[in-house]
């Protein structure tokens, strides 16, 4: 649903842009409600002692079009803050930071053959690694969905 | 010459092989951009939506509202009009224009046709590149050419310089430096056609390399039928004050298929295309030799030299560089300027210039500086990304076919 609108922002900006309409930039990206944010775009979602990690819709807008996304092996750890993985689009690479500390037991194969899930679909589809939690008590030091698109907002206004 | 960069470059620049902090790039932009220079399309190409970056000290869009890839796919499948003033025109005027310049370039000017134009690099005394750039001899006694934006005041400061001892000893040469111009550059498929509709000139009749003093729209305009991109196209120098003007005109007269581009499209059209950027591909301890730029050496130039280095660069001619400018597909993520080249046996042997995905291909390419030896098609080594080796291939460039205008 919240993915449903992200889209629709996207493709509505896109078809401005080819009829050359003027449109109002982005005011806002799209922050689900039930996840919790890393102050470097990450988010993840918590399921028991399992987590999904994945970036931001903000994140995902400012990078451009992925064209690659390294994956850590499963089996490796994680910790909170440390980088596992990149992101690559035409213009930059950017490490990725996983928001929890835990071991990986799964990574998104479906990235290799097309990165640009991350920008279609970077909460869903776009997921990046799942791991299983070593410390639930580090949630607490992460964002919620109104801090973080205040944040965004910080950021992007500065 | 084409002085251009893909936006996070400033961010790579910054950060040297280390990945860029995207959120970091924001602020920086918006801090340095009180003091960039403006060229006279900055609140149009805002209007439209334009992501404005630094660039070699001018606030320049990097794209508008579509992305780099999808930008770059239109310029090939229908056209992109790019601002490109802030790179330097100027024109060299006067009875020795030809032999002064010649004394700079390897290119030979004097047998160009009237109204024909040239790559050419402009060396140093180690043969050595300080810039590269296109001239075009519109007579005897001027010659129209453009530099590079970074490199406008050293290039500005060379010329003069060899200029005062040159007519101190007798010679004939005086310039112009055209701040009041702008220049644009329209290319793609749609270039000619969009532009035929603006000029009663027959188009058809002016081919890949050819320049013309024409009115565009009833604008008094330099036109050369070049561009950096591979596709055919244009490069417009329209008197400033005309400059919005003239770019609504194009974009009304495509209806909106020519779409403005910025310049990350640019950098991957030119990589797409097997163009060299100054400042990556070309350096100043790099020479055309090396850079694959032999056949831009004048056949005359070649046997007489009188230009600046012409002693290294004609013995690298006949013994061959030692080091050599390749184009590769890569495996794995974009190889990136400053990644190593690795033998199979673990032996480095070079180094990626410039690189990245390409939009129209759907694979990473590279170029990069190879030893001899190392650089012929289907050679096969490795480019360390991060830390980690992937597969790398020589491959001929261009990378995509060239669509030239040429006479059949």
């Amino acid at each position: 649903m919240a993915m449903a609108a992200s889209s629709r922002l996207l493709w509505a900006s896109r078809a401005a842009a080819y009829l050359r309409i003027s449109t109002f930039p982005r005011a806002f990206s799209t922050v689900l409600k039930d996840l919790k944010y890393a102050d470097t775009h990450e988010w993840v979602k918590v399921e028991g002692d399992s987590a999904t990690v994945g970036i931001t819709d903000h994140a995902q807008d400012h990078l451009g079009d992925v064209v690659y996304v390294e994956l850590p092996e499963v089996g490796v750890s994680v910790s909170q803050g440390k980088n596992f993985g990149a992101v690559e689009s035409v213009k930059a690479a950017s490490d990725i930071n996983s928001p929890v500390s835990g071991e990986v037991v799964e990574v998104n194969e479906k990235l290799s053959e097309e990165p640009g899930l991350v920008n279609a679909s970077p909460y869903e589809k776009g997921w990046i690694i799942k791991v299983k939690l070593s410390d639930s008590g580090e949630l607490n030091s992460l964002m919620d969905d109104g801090k973080y698109s205040k944040f965004c907002e910080e950021e992007d206004n500065h | 010459m084409r002085g251009l960069l893909a936006c996070a470059a400033l961010a790579r620049r910054a950060a040297s092989a280390a990945p860029a902090r995207v959120r970091h790039l924001a602020g920086a932009a918006e801090a340095a951009e009180a003091e960039l220079k403006k060229t006279a399309l900055y609140d149009f190409h805002v209007a439209h939506g334009g992501k404005m970056v630094p660039f070699a000290g001018w606030s320049m869009p990097i794209q508008y509202r579509d992305s780099i890839m999808d930008s770059t796919v239109n310029c090939r499948a229908n056209g992109g009009l790019f601002d490109v003033a802030h790179m330097c025109g100027l024109s060299l005027r006067g009875r020795d224009a030809i032999p002064f310049l010649e004394s700079l370039v390897i290119a030979d000017v004097a047998a160009l046709r009237d109204g024909t134009g040239t790559l050419t690099v402009f060396t140093n005394e180690k043969g050595g590149a300080i810039d590269d750039s296109v001239v075009t001899k519109v007579t005897d006694q001027h010659i129209y050419l453009v530099v590079n934006a970074g490199c406008r005041d050293k290039d500005l400061a060379h010329i003069e310089a060899h200029m005062e001892a040159f007519n101190k000893k007798g010679g004939d040469v005086k310039w112009h430096i055209h701040d009041e111009r702008s220049l644009l550059a329209l290319q793609g498929p749609l270039a000619a056609p969009t532009l035929q509709l603006l000029t009663k000139d027959d188009l058809s009749k002016m081919y890949f390399s050819d320049f013309k003093l024409i009115d565009i729209n009833g604008y008094s305009c330099f036109l050369t039928r070049t561009g950096y991109t591979g596709e055919d196209g244009f490069e417009i120098s329209v008197p400033s004050e005309n400059a919005v003007d003239l770019a609504k005109a194009i974009l009304e007269k495509s209806e909106g298929k020519v779409r403005l581009t910025g310049l990350g499209a640019r950098d991957s059209l030119r990589l797409e295309a097997g163009l060299c950027l100054y400042g990556n591909d070309m350096e100043q301890h790099i020479t055309p030799v090396e850079a694959g730029l032999s056949w831009a050496i004048g056949k005359r130039r070649k046997a007489e030299g009188g230009f600046l280095g012409a002693d290294v660069i004609l013995k690298q001619l006949q013994e061959g560089p030692k080091i050599r400018r390749v184009g590769m597909i890569t495996q794995g993520p974009p190889a990136r300027s400053h990644s190593e080249l690795v033998s199979s046996s673990g032996e480095s042997i070079g180094e990626v210039t410039s690189g990245g995905f390409s939009p129209c291909l759907k694979k990473n390419i590279a170029m990069g500086y190879v030893k001899s030896g190392m650089h012929k098609a289907g050679t096969e080594f490795k480019v360390v990304v991060r830390g980690k080796s992937y597969d790398a291939v020589v491959t001929k460039m261009p990378f995509v076919p060239t669509k030239y205008y040429k006479p059949s």
